[in-house]
């Protein structure tokens, strides 16, 4: 038993000094590491493809590209084309739907795994609703995914609500596939 | 000292015996622009039937020429607009002889045309500006009904106010040429700064009544949306998103000044802003408290006061009068329908079984009735709701989608939202449904109120 103790705690501390040795070949490398769960956990959502293709494939560092391309773009960038999707809702309703819960369970992992983000969750609205009414419905719509992000554990602080009614239309159109984009939460990250 | 107790037969009798009594018989015929006025009406009970020829220039260059020209026909349309005068139509006004003067009107000519009134006005260049003298004529009788000399530099200024006055001399009724039109628009194309592409920034614009003189109140280059005059006319309301969130706001245009009225992180969304009849308080929607309810609020944005208490959404409140009631949407019985309740939360009422209604409007007196949207069909049309009798009558009838009403400050005319030419843009039109005026043309304008 000793003895297996002291092998253990052998291992370890040959495993950290590999880690070290690792850290100090590759000074140059600015971005943060990636959260070390990264690596074990199999299937994030598809993230989007990186903004521009690799141009030489033997620069590829040996690190999850997926996780890097989130972790180091810009505001802008993760925001154009955001890894925490939106969920979409009914005519003049702000309940959540099992497929808008799928959603935010997987919303709500990669704001675990990204901890220090803040999100802003936008309330949106199509145009079949009054102006005025929609503010205060696109209102519902935020909270609604607010709480059920809390529920699931994340820090309220983290998220804050906004309401833009009918505003703010994704689609322009005047038919129901426009309409359909336009009654939706949102997600802006607003701090990493 | 004695008192004498005068029945009130008896004291009309005396007064009718007075001599002063019999002021308002016809006063001699004046030339002169003094406040004399007397009423003018149509025969047969009809009303009367006017004449608006272009005014006299007492100086021939282009500018007073283009002044008077313009005063007459700005005129026209004002006076036109609240339909108490029968018009003789412009085009047959160049068969009669053009006056140079006060003195030489061709009152038989006039006459022939069957007209009861004859405005004529003569328009003088001065150092200031110009010095405009009109005239309202008894074609019969070839007497000044009303007569006033104005001073200014604006042509339409002068048309609005004339206007204003002949409809209170005349017909004893406020016009509204004077009046102005608020609303949001997207017209400057201005995109919001921040990480998500193209959403187009509000910003307040004021107008005309007539939608002349379109002007930009706001710069916050955010969502700038649903302005409403202060009843002085001097202030107006919205709600702005330049905090990150919704929050209420004045801009008091003359001063140039911002006054921020619900301030702070802990006050949640807030949102429509509606000045109370004396301009000392707003109601307004807000979540601070975690579900949108109807507040009122000092305009300095003290004296806090919750008036619903509801877990529905409570939004787009309005006042009576006489600043006791407050008219709200609110979807307490599943969907959006309108309500009154007292300022101090009590008696409350529902108004409307509609299948969805919104953004009520409370009428001036002496009209007792609220304005609001209500879906039909795809979209919305402006329905009337009478408070005396119950019944509810529509004003637009599926020209595209409807909303936002809300009434001019004689209560004779509405403006509102409609999306019948195309993109969203402000319409005027009168309290039947008629007369119908496209005021805004560029961009989308949405969300107008009418000062009072």
């Amino acid at each position: 038993m000793k003895a297996a103790r002291s092998t253990t705690m052998l291992i370890a501390v040959m495993a950290m000094m590999t880690v070290a040795a690792c850290a100090k070949k590759n000074p140059p490398v600015a971005r943060p590491a990636p959260p070390p769960a990264a690596t074990n956990t199999p299937a994030p959502p598809r993230p989007p493809a990186p903004p521009e293709p690799v141009r030489e494939p033997t620069m590829v560092p040996p690190e999850p590209v997926r996780d890097d391309a989130i972790s180091s773009a810009s505001l802008d960038d993760l925001n154009k084309n955001s890894p925490l999707k939106p969920v979409f809702y009914e005519l003049d309703i702000s309940d959540l739907s099992a497929a808008n819960q799928k959603t935010l369970d997987e919303n709500g992992a990669l704001l675990k795994r990204y901890s220090s983000w803040a999100v802003t969750v936008e309330g949106h609205c199509d145009e079949r609703g009054t102006a005025e009414y929609n503010l205060a419905l696109g209102e519902r719509r935020a909270i609604a995914v607010r709480a059920y992000l809390v529920s699931l554990g994340i820090s309220a602080d983290r998220l804050r609500t906004v309401s833009y009614g009918k505003e703010f239309p994704f689609d322009p159109g005047h038919d129901e596939a426009a309409f359909a984009k336009n009654r939706r939460a949102h997600f802006v990250i607003t701090a990493k | 000292m004695t008192k004498f107790i005068i029945p009130g037969a008896l004291a009309v009798a005396l007064l009718a015996a007075w001599p002063h009594a019999q002021q308002p018989t016809p006063p001699p015929a004046s030339q002169q622009p003094t406040e004399l006025s007397t009423t003018i009406s149509g025969e047969g009970g009809q009303a009367p039937r006017l004449a608006v020829p272009d005014f006299i220039a007492l100086s021939p260059d282009a500018e007073t020429v283009a002044t008077a020209k313009t005063i007459g026909q700005v005129l026209w349309n004002d006076l036109n607009f609240e339909r108490e005068f029968a018009f003789i139509p412009r085009d047959v006004y160049a068969s009669i002889p053009k006056a140079t003067s006060f003195a030489d009107v061709p009152f038989d000519r006039w006459r022939e045309l069957n007209a009861d009134g004859l405005i004529v006005g003569t328009v003088q260049k001065v150092n200031s500006g110009f010095h405009v003298e009109l005239r309202l004529f008894n074609v019969r009788t070839r007497q000044s009904a009303f007569a006033r000399g104005y001073d200014g530099s604006n042509a339409r200024l002068f048309a609005h106010k004339m206007s204003d006055e002949l409809h209170k001399s005349q017909r004893a009724l406020n016009g509204v040429a004077q009046s102005k039109l608020t609303f949001d628009s997207d017209r400057d194309g201005e995109k919001m700064k921040g990480t998500v592409q193209n959403r187009s920034i509000k910003e307040i614009y004021i107008a005309d009544y007539d939608g002349e003189n379109q002007k930009r109140v706001t710069v916050g280059q955010t969502l700038n949306i649903a302005p409403r005059w202060s009843p002085d006319g001097r202030s107006i309301a919205y709600t702005s998103y330049r905090r990150g969130g919704a929050h209420l706001f004045i801009s008091n245009i003359f001063q140039g000044t911002l006054d921020e009225v619900t301030k702070g992180d802990k006050v949640g969304e807030n949102w429509l802003p509606a000045w109370s009849p004396d301009g000392t308080k707003l109601a307004f929607s807000s979540t601070r408290d975690g579900n949108p309810e109807i507040y009122i609020v000092n305009r300095d944005g003290t004296g806090l006061r919750r008036i619903t208490n509801n877990p529905g959404i409570d939004i787009t409140p309005t006042w009576n009068p006489s600043g006791t009631q407050i008219a709200f949407t609110s979807d307490r019985s599943g969907s959006p329908q309108i309500y009154v309740v007292g300022v101090d939360g009590l008696n409350l009422s529902k108004k409307t079984s509609e299948s969805y209604a919104d953004r009520p409007t409370w009428s001036p007196a002496p009209f007792n009735e609220i304005a609001f949207a209500s879906r039909s069909g795809p979209g919305f049309d402006v329905k009337v709701l009478d408070l005396s009798t119950g019944a509810t009558k529509a004003l637009t009838f599926g020209e595209g989608t409807n909303e936002s009403p809300a009434f001019s400050p004689n209560g004779r005319h509405l403006v509102f939202t409609s999306t019948r030419s195309g993109k969203a843009q402000v319409f005027t039109m009168a309290r039947d449904g008629k007369n119908v005026r496209q005021i805004t043309k560029a961009g989308n304008n949405e969300k107008p109120d009418w000062s009072k």
